[in-house]
């Protein structure tokens, strides 16, 4: 009997893939014969289920236990392995917890807006769940390029959500730059398969040795071109501001749980699992990185300054932000890494706080341009207390999440001797503070506001449904909490400096 | 000129073969009309046919009965091209069978048999 | 004594069918009918219990009529074509059931006709694949052809003519096959495959089997579809009927590459060094046609049109396989024509059931397509995933072992060519998704049967088998590598 239970506890890594894959098959198969809340009950048992598996893998992979399964033989030679490691357990948790939040919020946000076509919507967004947690376990190449296509063609219905021009175009659009760089990314798996006869990660690389030079910097731009694309480092960044035609959460799922973290992460699998930092630096590939990310940092700042779409505003920060993870990566040091680790949840917390806040705004009031936002703290006062806390986190406020990762990565770049990036990330920060904070000082401003929230006196009246309201404001609270505390509830800042001294162990700083 | 005679003695008929072969193509390819494409069809399958026979051929021998006096094996040609090329002939004429029953549907439908008339037909429909 | 026969009753079988199948439509029509789809089915079990008899014990050699080897017909069947059967089996076990509501209603002569001329199409398409003669291999590719003609032409007017115009390539191709076949036998006084490698692996038959390989290579490009040999493939599967394309498409086209792959890695082995130049030049042939076939069918207004050219490119991808020539290679080659009859064949008995029901297969007429036929359109998305290569599909493990072959032989150029015509797929089969998911349905849809719902069930089973069995070939794709491995390894 305990045997039986402990087989099942260490399956856990494939059951948190399977049961989201299992819930899209079964939305699917209810079809729209059922009653929305089926469907939206088989949606949070998986997201429970999912999270439950993956939340409590935590302590024992802080405690050093790799869950390590094969599940079977995929190509010839190639196994379809899952394996718990540090990093992986960070997205994990960061894709699996969200996905729950995300999950409520949609409910009201698609109840609230009479959205059609929710079928597909549900069973989309719980097959990109299983795309993103099958890339967080992945042990290869193989086995992480399999769950990384799902997840770009799962993510596709939900561009294309509302079915217009509008959103073919930019479904299109996304099509064009996912497929083609994950056929780049599959000639050079292909390669490096070639090249060891092997495609399992490990910390610090495996690919050292085995190329150099020349070759090594054109097998590394194959493969990056993958995560760069997702991650949306410019100048491949231009699907994800066009995906903003979707419904907001599942903006939120693009920006904070699934889609853009998946490329951020593939990033460091890249850098850090496959070539190593050692490669990285002797065949220039993370001076590149580096300076493309910091370059992307501050145009993505100044391009959002303009929006006044608070979505499109929001994209382009996301765009800068995710190259801070780019940035952290590419500097290779520990402590850099560490917070280019940290900063997946970070952002993740944020983004999705700030786009939950859009979406809520959107439904209520059906505003969508910043300008006419002005007084609308008045109407919303509790959403916007929280877009403005995760606008300031953004920014990279103490007390905030952002402030833990942005600071592991500025004194990374200290101590790799690039001051210059850490003056690129204050930079950004103080660029960040121009186009987000004036939303939120815009939004409780007592002047000239728009004649629409003047009947309203900062009560909760005119607040989103409940359903939309509490995912919002457990993820600012979260904000907050992981930066008081960046090691709250299940260590993950510590996850993250176990990864990134793994990966290093090598003895280089 | 005696280059020339064991040129055409030797190898004269596995040209005339080719020649024939490729005689037929050519219409195949150049001719209007459907009927004749397939009649140049069976000339290319003859060629081939031909082509079969040449060199089950040999000098001195005889058809492959078994006469009494006979029991060397050069003494008879080799009969395995022959049998082969009945099945060939068979085929071809399958082949035949089933582009003229085809051709009978053209007709019946678009009433000639002329390549343009029927792609002006075809297009127009 | 079955066990002892199996080659030739797996091949037998249908060929009864096609023989009592018109004597049982004079009297009872559904019963001639379901008469020739369990001949077909009964084939499928034998060829699964003889493939893992091949697996277990090795190759089996059956002898006609107690002839010794070089001089009588024979059947090999090893684990590479025991696949292989396999596959045709079970296409033609699923074309068998897809036919069944099309003739319905047919008088005897044409319902029993076309179950006749179907069955005769898996009997050559089944003697091609497993024959060690290479004259049988002829009777048997006329076999094939000559039912395919008859089975394009029974798609409607345009049908017969695109059947006269395969009928007359066709042909050549056939001859060029003959003069090839001449050209062995000459040199080498045999006609049995393993005796003829025999005979030329010795080094003296250079010249002859150039000539030979070169005509090979003409005719089974004609056959397969292979560009620049592909004229008349376009027309013939977009106007044949609607219930035969799958297998037209699916198998018809594949065993000539089958037939190639024997010819030159089994037959020609020894001959390797001096078949490379040709080997070359058929990669060439195959790239061309991914990157010509995926364009063209961008440009297609008529989906069966597209999925024909799109064939152009998988062939392609078969070629490149070939041309390539190692483990690696050659087994993507053979997972690609399993993979693919799969994926087209599926994708084919989709349109097919769309032609059925709507009389149409254009592209701007398939607006809200899955709220009218959801598990058909779930189909066409795996089909349409596995044809772009995405996992874990079929069609992105063949794809890898190409990319895993040709990088090994260094021939980076292939991948590149790979890569390139996957994404130009992409365009075309997201272009149908959309068509199918967004736009709006189609008011003056031409009905030939105006039923609600999905297909009837026996339209269903070939749909939704294919459909599965694009994913478990994808997943378990290392079980058949495993398979087909033992053929193969002997060989590179």
């Amino acid at each position: 009997m305990s045997n039986a239970v402990d087989m099942i506890l260490n399956l856990r890594p494939v059951l948190a893939v399977m049961v989201s894959l299992i819930a899209s098959g079964m939305i699917m198969v209810c079809g729209s014969k059922v009653s929305p809340n089926v469907r939206e009950s088989i949606t949070m048992t998986a997201c429970v289920l999912k999270a439950a598996c993956v939340f409590s893998m935590v302590p024992a992979v802080v405690a050093g236990k790799v869950f390590d399964i094969n599940i079977i033989q995929i190509a010839d030679g190639i196994n379809l392995h899952f394996r718990t490691d540090p990093l992986g357990m960070v997205f994990a948790c960061v894709a699996s917890g969200l996905w729950t939040v995300t999950s409520i919020y949609s409910i009201g946000y698609m109840r609230g807006h009479h959205e059609k076509n929710q079928v597909g919507y549900f069973a989309a967004f719980a097959m990109c769940l299983c795309g993103a947690v099958g890339i967080c376990f992945a042990a290869n190449l193989m086995t992480f390029f399999i769950f990384y296509e799902i997840l770009t063609v799962a993510t596709y219905p939900l561009v294309v959500h509302y079915r217009d021009n509008q959103g073919k175009k930019s479904g299109r659009k996304y099509l064009i730059y996912t497929l083609t760089s994950g056929q780049l990314f599959f000639a050079g798996i292909v390669y490096v398969y070639v090249l060891t006869g092997t495609t399992e990660f490990a910390a610090g690389g495996f690919l050292q040795g085995k190329i150099s030079g020349g070759a090594a910097l054109f097998l590394f731009l194959l493969m990056i071109a993958g995560g760069a694309v997702k991650a949306g480092v410019m100048p491949l960044h231009s699907w994800l501001p066009s995906a903003m035609v979707a419904p907001t959460p599942v903006s939120a799922l693009l920006h904070a749980v699934a889609v853009v973290k998946a490329g951020a992460f593939c990033v460091i699998r890249i850098m850090a699992f496959t070539f190593g930092p050692e490669l990285c630096k002797s065949c220039g590939a993370s001076d590149i990185m580096a300076w493309v990310a910091a370059a992307t940092i501050l145009i993505s700042s100044l391009i959002a300054i303009q929006k006044d779409n608070l979505k499109a505003r929001l994209a382009f920060s996301t765009v800068g932000q995710l190259s801070y993870i780019v940035l952290g990566v590419s500097i290779m040091t520990p402590v850099a890494l560490t917070g280019a680790i940290y900063h997946i949840v970070a952002h993740a917390c944020m983004k999705i706080t700030l786009f939950m806040c859009a979406g809520a705004i959107f439904v209520t009031t059906h505003k969508s341009e910043v300008s006419q936002m002005r007084g609308i703290g008045r109407r919303m006062p509790l959403t916007m207390t929280a877009f403005t806390v995760a606008s300031l986190g953004i920014a990279g406020l103490p007390f905030l999440v952002g402030f833990v990762s942005k600071m592991n990565i500025m004194a990374g770049a200290y101590a790799a001797g690039k001051p210059l990036f850490a003056i690129v990330l204050i930079a950004s920060a103080l660029l960040s503070l121009t186009y987000l904070v004036p939303v939120a000082y815009m939004a409780f401003s007592r002047k000239s506001i728009n004649p629409d929230f003047r009947d309203y006196n900062m009560t909760l009246k005119g607040e989103a449904d409940w359903k939309m309201l509490a995912p919002l404001v457990i993820t600012a609270c979260v904000s907050v909490l992981l930066g008081v505390m960046p090691n709250f509830g299940v260590h993950l800042f510590d996850l993250a400096q176990m990864a990134a001294e793994a990966v290093f162990e090598g003895g280089m700083i | 000129m005696t280059v020339l005679n064991s040129f055409l003695a030797e190898k004269g008929i596995y040209m005339l073969t080719a020649i024939l072969f490729f005689l037929g193509m050519y219409g195949m390819v150049t001719c209007k009309n459907y009927m004749k494409k397939l009649i140049c069809m069976n000339i290319m399958q003859v060629a081939v046919i031909f082509f079969f026979l040449c060199f089950g051929q040999k000098d001195g021998g005889t058809i492959p009965v078994s006469l009494g006096d006979l029991m060397a094996a050069d003494d008879y040609i080799n009969p395995l091209p022959h049998a082969l090329m009945l099945t060939a002939i068979v085929v071809s004429l399958g082949t035949t069978g089933v582009g003229l029953a085809l051709l009978m549907r053209m007709k019946d439908k678009y009433g000639s048999m002329e390549e343009d008339d029927i792609v002006k037909k075809e297009d127009d429909l | 004594m079955i066990s002892e026969n199996l080659p030739i009753i797996i091949v037998l079988l249908p060929f009864f069918a096609a023989l009592l199948t018109p004597i049982i439509a004079f009297f009872q029509r559904v019963a001639a009918r379901w008469y020739a789809s369990a001949m077909v089915t009964t084939a499928f079990a034998l060829s699964i219990w003889q493939l893992s008899k091949v697996t277990e014990t090795g190759t089996i050699r059956y002898n006609f009529g107690g002839w010794e080897i070089p001089y009588g017909i024979e059947f090999v069947v090893d684990t590479l074509n025991g696949s292989i059967i396999v596959l045709v089996c079970f296409m033609g076990m699923l074309s068998m059931y897809f036919g069944m509501h099309f003739v319905k209603g047919l008088s005897r002569l044409k319902s029993g006709g076309f179950y006749t001329v179907l069955a005769l199409l898996i009997t050559g398409l089944m003697g091609m694949s497993s024959t060690g003669d290479l004259f049988n291999l002829y009777v048997f590719l006329e076999i094939t052809s000559l039912s395919g003609y008859t089975l394009i032409a029974l798609g409607g007017d345009s049908g017969v003519i695109s059947a006269f115009r395969y009928l007359m390539i066709g042909t050549i191709g056939a001859s060029f096959y003959l003069i090839g076949v001449a050209f062995i036998y000459a040199q080498t006084g045999s006609l049995n495959m393993s005796d003829v490698s025999e005979l030329v692996s010795s080094g003296e038959a250079t010249g002859s089997v150039l000539v030979a390989s070169v005509c090979f290579i003409v005719a089974f490009g004609i056959k397969m579809a292979l560009f620049p040999l592909h004229g008349w493939q376009p027309a013939a599967y977009s106007n044949s009927h609607p219930a035969t394309t799958a297998l037209i498409a699916g198998v018809m086209g594949k065993i000539p590459a089958y037939a190639m792959v024997r010819f030159f890695y089994f037959v020609f082995i020894g001959q390797r060094a001096s078949l490379e130049t040709l080997m070359t030049i058929v990669g060439v042939m195959g790239a061309a046609g991914m990157i010509y076939g995926s364009i063209i069918a961008i440009r297609q207004k008529n989906i069966r049109k597209m999925l024909a050219y799109s064939s152009i490119a998988q062939m392609g991808y078969i070629a490149v396989g070939i041309a390539i020539g190692n483990y690696y290679g050659l087994l993507g080659s053979v997972m690609h024509i399993i993979g693919h009859s799969l994926t087209k064949g599926g994708l084919f008995f989709a349109m097919g059931g769309v032609m059925y029901k709507y009389g149409t297969s254009s592209l701007n007429s398939m607006g809200q397509l899955y709220r009218k036929m959801p598990k058909t359109v779930v189909t066409i998305v795996i089909g349409a995933l596995s044809m772009v290569g995405i996992p874990p599909t079929t069609g992105f493990f063949s794809k890898w072992y190409l990319a895993l072959g040709a990088c090994q032989s260094g021939q980076y150029w292939y991948v590149a060519v790979l890569v390139v015509s996957s994404l130009l797929n992409a365009i075309y089969f997201f272009r149908l998704l959309e068509k199918i998911f967004m736009d709006k349905e189609m008011t003056n849809a031409n009905r030939m049967w105006d039923h609600r719902g999905e297909l009837p069930w026996l339209m269903m089973i070939p749909i939704i088998l294919c459909g599965l069995g694009i994913i478990l070939t994808g997943l378990f794709n290392t079980e058949i590598v495993g398979i087909l491995g033992i053929a193969v390894q002997g060989v590179v």
